[in-house]
């Protein structure tokens, strides 16, 4: 079983994430927050995508459009009602309900894996396109223009009692980070729940799940729902670290980064994800203030290294490397435990 | 549950009336009437292509048949998915072995028992099972990592840890030793206490050791039906089958 399956080994990490979260506003520099928030954003799109495809066998190549529909809800709905609780509650709703509503026509029309990919890239690319002609004074919702392709401008959080008090940028990170920290734990808990189980064994073989009675469509509805909310949540904090949503939220380079930061993370669990979107997103703005070469080549790059050389991706590598390293303290000190069997669940 | 042994005729828990399935221009199954009753051990034989794996799917969701009806203990389930079948508290394993390849060996077997009982009840029967198949010393391995015997009673197992009542096997035995073999006839003969069984089998000396009654398919319908001697002595079927075979 992987790392994440010991129970004991869960609180150290929860323990780095406390410290992060306390640590970094007293040495970061501001701007270096407010990026990290928006990188926060991402990460917990890649942990979106990395439950339902790494948990459910759901390879959705447009995870994006739960993202930009949940930026889109929150910014609409901020500007409409003024009060941003409200707006991340509506977001995350938007987010779950339209992937309930396009999961509902896949699942249970019993679309092919394939399709399935082809089918959420299409409507994630539809929304960007539509998004984009959506300039005139004519398309608004309420009070709120969505603006084509400049977008509309996304109020920043304020406090749940107090919709004067708008957060400062420290606060929006703790918020991020918070939300980033829970959603992880929360995934973490569902995998290992029965209905996160399940799930697992509908991933792996589909017709023996239904022959146990298990509903396969039903267990594959929920998470991906699950997976929408979570990437509303995300759009959520996209739109606070930017100050802006805009059309580009649904666009393919996102959609087709999320890709990579799963299969560079590690499929198969939740902490790889997140690093991956870290990762690329750190390796992009280094790229982009060097301006030696295209962003699209390295990544290109980073997606065919991995894919040949890693192809399990960082996170379950490195926990390979501990367990051996392990293994090998043991031998030295002469104590020769019986040898357990490895990673009975790689997917974990 | 051993409701099934008294002298009154018994109550039927499988019956197909008018069964036909085609697929294309292909009859796989040609008006099956099939009837099971509680309590029974029945094998179903016949030469490859005879319709037996078609007629199984339809009994368990996995195909709709093309006319007919299918009833389990009375109730009709003609065109029912799998789950739906399952969840009456049948027990299914099919012909390709269908297990979950990236999961331990006990999350297999908890699968199977978590899905009908609570969390207790099914920490349980996941151990009693493990022990019961024999499995309980690479109860950490993957699935998809052993060999074909040991992965044919992790599937075995699936099947026993969800306490079924009636149980559906296609060729069990399939690809396995002699040695083997003989284990998974006892565990049949162990399942056939609490449950109902129809199994699809080839192997003779397999069918005699389970020592059930027989129904025998030809070209997509039933040819005879009857103990194993008496069909086995059986000329016609001496001649489609047992001719076929050697
Ligand atoms: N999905 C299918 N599509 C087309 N023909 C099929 C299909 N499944 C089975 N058949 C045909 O139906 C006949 C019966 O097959 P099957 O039920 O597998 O026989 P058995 O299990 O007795 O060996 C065969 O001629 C086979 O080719
Ligand atoms: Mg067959």
């Amino acid at each position: 079983m992987g790392a994440e399956t010991g129970a004991g080994r869960l609180w150290p990490l929860g323990a780095l994430a406390v410290a992060f979260m306390a640590l970094a506003p007293q040495v970061l520099q501001l701007f270096t927050i407010i990026n990290l928030t928006t990188a926060i954003a991402l990460a917990l799109l890649g942990l979106s995508l990395g439950l339902i495809w790494g948990y459910g066998g759901i390879l959705c190549f447009g995870q994006t459009v739960f993202f930009g529909l949940g930026a889109y809800a929150y910014a609409v709905a901020a500007q409409n009602f003024g009060d941003t609780s409200t707006a991340v509650l509506v977001a995350i709703a938007v987010g779950a309900a339209f992937a309930a509503l396009l999961g509902y026509f896949m699942f249970f029309g019993r679309v092919s894996d394939v399709y399935l990919g082809a089918i959420t890239l299409t409507v994630t690319l539809v929304f960007f396109s539509l998004i984009r002609r959506t300039s005139g004074p004519e398309y608004k919702i309420g009070d709120a223009l969505l603006g084509g392709f400049n977008g509309t401008s996304a109020p920043p959080l304020t406090l749940p009692w107090d919709s004067a008090a708008i957060l400062f940028p420290n606060q929006l990170f703790y918020v991020a980070m918070s939300a980033l920290t829970l959603s992880y734990f929360g995934c973490v808990w569902l995998t290992r729940s029965r209905f996160g189980r399940v799930c697992a064994a509908v991933r792996e073989n589909e017709t023996r799940a239904e022959l146990l009675g298990y509903d396969a469509r039903l267990y594959k509805l929920g998470l991906f729902t699950i997976g929408g909310g979570l990437a509303g949540l995300a759009g959520v904090l996209m739109a606070n670290g930017v100050g802006r949503v805009t059309p580009d939220l649904f666009g393919l380079p996102y959609a087709a980064q999320a890709i990579i930061w799963v299969i560079v993370g590690g499929r198969g669990t939740l902490i790889g994800p997140i690093l991956g979107a870290f990762g690329i997103f750190y390796l992009n703005s280094w790229l982009g203030s060097q301006q030696l070469v295209n962003l699209n080549v390295v990544l290109g790059l980073v997606l065919i290294v991995f894919v040949l050389l890693l192809p399990q991706g960082l996170a379950p590598t490195a926990m390979d490397l501990a367990a051996r390293a392990m293994r090998g303290r043991g031998r030295a000190r002469r104590r020769r435990r019986p040898r357990r069997a490895l990673a009975a669940e790689p997917a974990e | 549950m051993a409701r099934a042994r008294s002298r009154t005729r018994r109550e039927t828990v499988v019956e197909t009336r008018n069964l036909s399935m085609r697929f294309g221009g292909v009859t796989a199954n040609d008006d099956v009437n099939f009837r099971l009753e509680a309590g029974e051990l029945r094998c179903l034989i016949g030469p490859n292509g005879a319709g037996k794996s078609t007629f199984f799917k339809c009994l368990t969701g996995q195909l709709k048949p093309t006319e007919g009806v299918v009833t389990i203990r009375g109730v009709d389930m003609t065109g029912a998915d799998p789950h739906q079948v399952a969840q009456l508290g049948v027990g299914v394993k099919t012909q390709v072995p269908n297990v979950f390849d990236g999961l331990s060996v006990r999350e297999n077997i908890w699968l199977a028992a978590r899905r009908a009982h609570g969390a207790e009840r099914a920490e349980r029967l996941t151990a009693e099972t493990l022990e019961r198949v024999r499995l309980g010393d690479i109860r950490a391995r993957a699935v998809g990592a052993l060999a074909h015997g040991q992965r044919q009673w992790v599937e075995l197992g699936m099947v026993m840890a969800a306490e079924p009542w009636l149980v559906l096997l296609d060729e069990p035995a399939a690809g396995m030793t002699d040695e083997e073999t003989v284990f998974t006839a006892e565990l049949i003969r162990e399942i056939n206490r609490t449950a109902s069984l129809i199994v699809v089998e080839h192997d003779m000396n397999f069918i005699r050791a389970i020592a059930g009654r027989v129904t025998v398919f030809h070209r997509g319908a039933i040819l005879m039906e009857g103990p194993m001697d008496e069909v086995s002595a059986d000329p016609t079927v001496r001649d489609v089958y047992l001719g076929h075979k050697h």
